[in-house]
């Protein structure tokens, strides 16, 4: 099957992905939001569906989510603003969410809208990869869909072997052990454990998110994987200047 | 042969389990691959038991309520957990889950609170075993319950705020989980209930479940029976009631009832009775019962009682509901209120407003007169006084 993931990961070169919530900074903003990253060259979208407490978010994302849900967010809202985006989108576009959200959906009823929309893939951080790939792994792949596991500097080799198998597309890499948020770089440790998950030589390329917010940690990141994420910075630029000058903040990550 | 209890994975039939960021793996791991080891090592169990002996005050009394069992016509005995040092059930488990910390060599405790209970009995087993300890309390439970912001201060405790989603105890919860995931190597989150992902729900019921322990000598001793017909306890997020069910799960002669706080009533939009109005989600790490939108987000609470204001229920008890063990009752803050009055006034006991919850049973359910019903009195009131005060105009 041909997704737009997996091609997009054979091209040369590396990946910026950027991260931002559906419904923030006003609720209609999403397909805006959407076209303009894909117009100044972006090469991957996660789409956030908000959750009410979102565990693994530091305060910028939960903020984010807290205001979408008070604009009215739901995730019927979100498929209907998204049901005529590839008619204007082709980049490839992942689903961020927590699970409840999805399970409520109907976990196949979700996968169905997403395949229907041409949504290409899933993040559900609370989703464990042992859960999936024995209750959930064939409704993904009917669909078409791509899930996506994250791997810390904590993770064992042998979970991240494991992970790689059940994975299609590629792997989060999570930078360091923290919650989503900005840091101010990346020491040693850091470059070490990307270094040491490059030398795995995984089937499924990796990309780095949490921590990415300027062209400097950006180009850390990508050093020996194949692309980054870039979350919280790209919430707190909507936070100040909502969707004007959204090329601006593009170009000064590349 | 059926059980009720967790299996190796933490289900409680479809309840239960681990649904965690990959974050978090390695912690709850860790913890999951040791603590049955630690909890059935000799030299734990002795300092676990020694503890509740000497510093705790265990066993608490199993007290027959002779005017109350006169008054409703059937027998009533009452777990004296209020008399648990810091006047709850909840130090049962912040002394083994310390004991645990230590065991796998963390140095710097977490742990939630809503009402301040679990947070007061955290801080008091840091400040005895000289160990850090951070309290995360919703902001606006920090205004609404000062007393015990004040105790675990004097304890040593450093309380953080938590400022996100609706300021309550699950945003605590939320807060405690992502200190957790920023700090995996050296910190060991105390959670607080018979919640979260597994191992917790089953590693607390195990430390909680020394009161029906207890209660079946005691009943033996003055019963000449270990099994009472009904053992009923208050539910929150289920600690107290595990605890007390534990021992009679897999006793089907054992009646379980469970208590809610039905707060203004079931169809008020003020409620904490998760399993009238709860659906099958996933809350803070667990497949179990919560109240949420049709959407799937979590919704907020209600109860005058702090430590019953939870939106959702411990797997095991999302069980005991789904398969038709327990019977599930739900109290209004009215009925509870009364029913704390009616102890005081009648056995010279001020309990707390959860546990009033499960005393309101009495007034709810007709029990035969040769029936023996155990109530768990999970805490005692000193810490509800000003609610009483202003509920009674006292
Ligand atoms: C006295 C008392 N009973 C009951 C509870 C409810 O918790 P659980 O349902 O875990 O026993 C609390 C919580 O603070 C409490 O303080």
């Amino acid at each position: 099957m041909g997704n737009r993931i997996n091609k997009k990961l054979n091209e040369d070169g590396k990946l910026l992905s950027i991260y931002f919530t559906a419904g923030y900074p006003k609720l209609g903003d999403t397909v805006e939001i959407i076209q303009q990253l894909e117009k100044n060259g972006v090469d991957i979208i996660e789409i956030g569906l908000p959750f009410s407490d979102p565990l693994a978010d530091g305060p910028t994302i939960q903020q984010s989510s807290t205001a979408a849900l008070k604009n009215g967010m739901t995730t019927e809202i979100l498929f209907d603003q998204l049901k005529d985006i590839r008619k204007s989108v082709s980049i490839p576009l992942i689903i961020m969410g927590y699970f409840n959200p999805m399970l409520q959906y109907g976990v196949d009823a979700f996968c169905k809208k997403c395949q229907e929309i041409g949504v290409d893939g899933l993040i559900i951080p609370d989703l464990p990869v042992d859960v999936y790939h024995e209750e959930y792994q064939e409704t993904f792949e009917k669909y078409g869909l791509i899930n996506v596991f994250l791997i810390t500097p904590q993770t064992s080799e042998k979970r991240i072997r494991f992970i790689d198998s059940v994975s299609n597309g590629f792997i989060y890499m999570v930078s360091s052990a923290s919650v989503t948020g900005a840091q101010s770089g990346f020491g040693d440790e850091q470059q070490a454990y990307f270094q040491r998950i490059a030398d795995m030589k995984l089937k499924n390329p990796q990309i780095v998110g949490f921590g990415i917010s300027n062209s400097e940690t950006f180009e850390q990141a990508t050093k020996s994987a194949k692309g980054a994420i870039i979350g919280s910075a790209f919430i707190k630029h909507l936070n100040g200047h909502g969707v004007d000058g959204i090329d601006k903040f593009i170009e000064t990550i590349r | 042969m059926k059980t009720y209890q967790a299996d190796e994975k933490g289900y409680y039939g479809e309840f239960g389990g681990a649904y965690i960021p990959e974050m978090l793996y390695p912690n709850t791991e860790e913890l999951r691959q040791n603590y049955i080891r630690i909890m059935q090592d000799p030299s734990f169990k002795k300092e676990f038991d020694q503890l509740l002996k000497d510093y705790v005050g265990r066993p608490t009394p199993l007290y027959f309520a002779d005017r109350l069992s006169r008054k409703y016509n059937t027998k009533i005995y009452l777990k004296r957990e209020d008399l648990c040092h810091t006047g709850a059930h909840k130090v049962n488990n912040t002394i083994g889950q310390i004991l645990m910390a230590k065991k796998l060599g963390k140095n710097r405790i977490i742990a939630e609170t809503g009402a301040g209970q679990h947070g007061v009995a955290t801080a008091t087993v840091c400040a005895l075993m000289g160990i850090e300890c951070i309290v995360y309390m919703g902001e606006i439970d920090i205004a609404r319950q000062a007393p015990n912001v004040a105790r675990m201060k004097m304890l040593g405790a450093e309380v953080r705020p938590a400022l996100s989603g609706s300021r309550t105890l699950k945003d605590a919860t939320n807060e405690a989980i992502r200190d957790w995931i920023n700090n995996p190597v050296d910190t060991h989150y105390i959670i607080g209930s018979v919640v979260g992902p597994h191992p917790y729900p089953d590693m607390v019921a195990r430390f909680q479940s020394v009161i029906s322990e207890e209660i079946k000598w005691q009943l033996k001793e003055k019963e000449g029976r270990e099994n009472p017909d009904y053992v009923v306890a208050c539910v929150g997020g289920g600690s107290n009631a595990a605890g007390a069910f534990y021992h009679y799960l897999d006793i089907p002669e054992v009646g379980i009832i469970a208590v809610e706080a039905a707060g203004k009533g079931i169809d008020s939009g003020e409620s904490a009775a998760t399993s009238a109005l709860g659906k099958v989600g996933i809350i803070h790490g667990s497949k179990t019962l919560l109240m949420q939108t049709h959407d799937g987000q979590i919704t907020e609470p209600y109860s005058i009682s702090a430590g019953l204001d939870y939106p959702g229920v411990g797997p095991m008890h999302a069980n005991l509901f789904a398969s038709g063990r327990g019977e599930f009752i739900s109290i209004t803050d009215d009925d509870a209120m009364k029913a704390g009055l009616l102890l005081s006034k009648m056995e010279g006991i001020i309990p707390a407003i959860e546990s009033s919850h499960a005393l309101a049973i009495l007034e709810h359910r007709k029990f035969k007169p040769e029936d023996v019903v155990v109530i768990n009195l999970s805490g005692r009131g000193d810490k509800d006084l000003n609610n009483y005060i202003e509920y009674f105009n006292l």
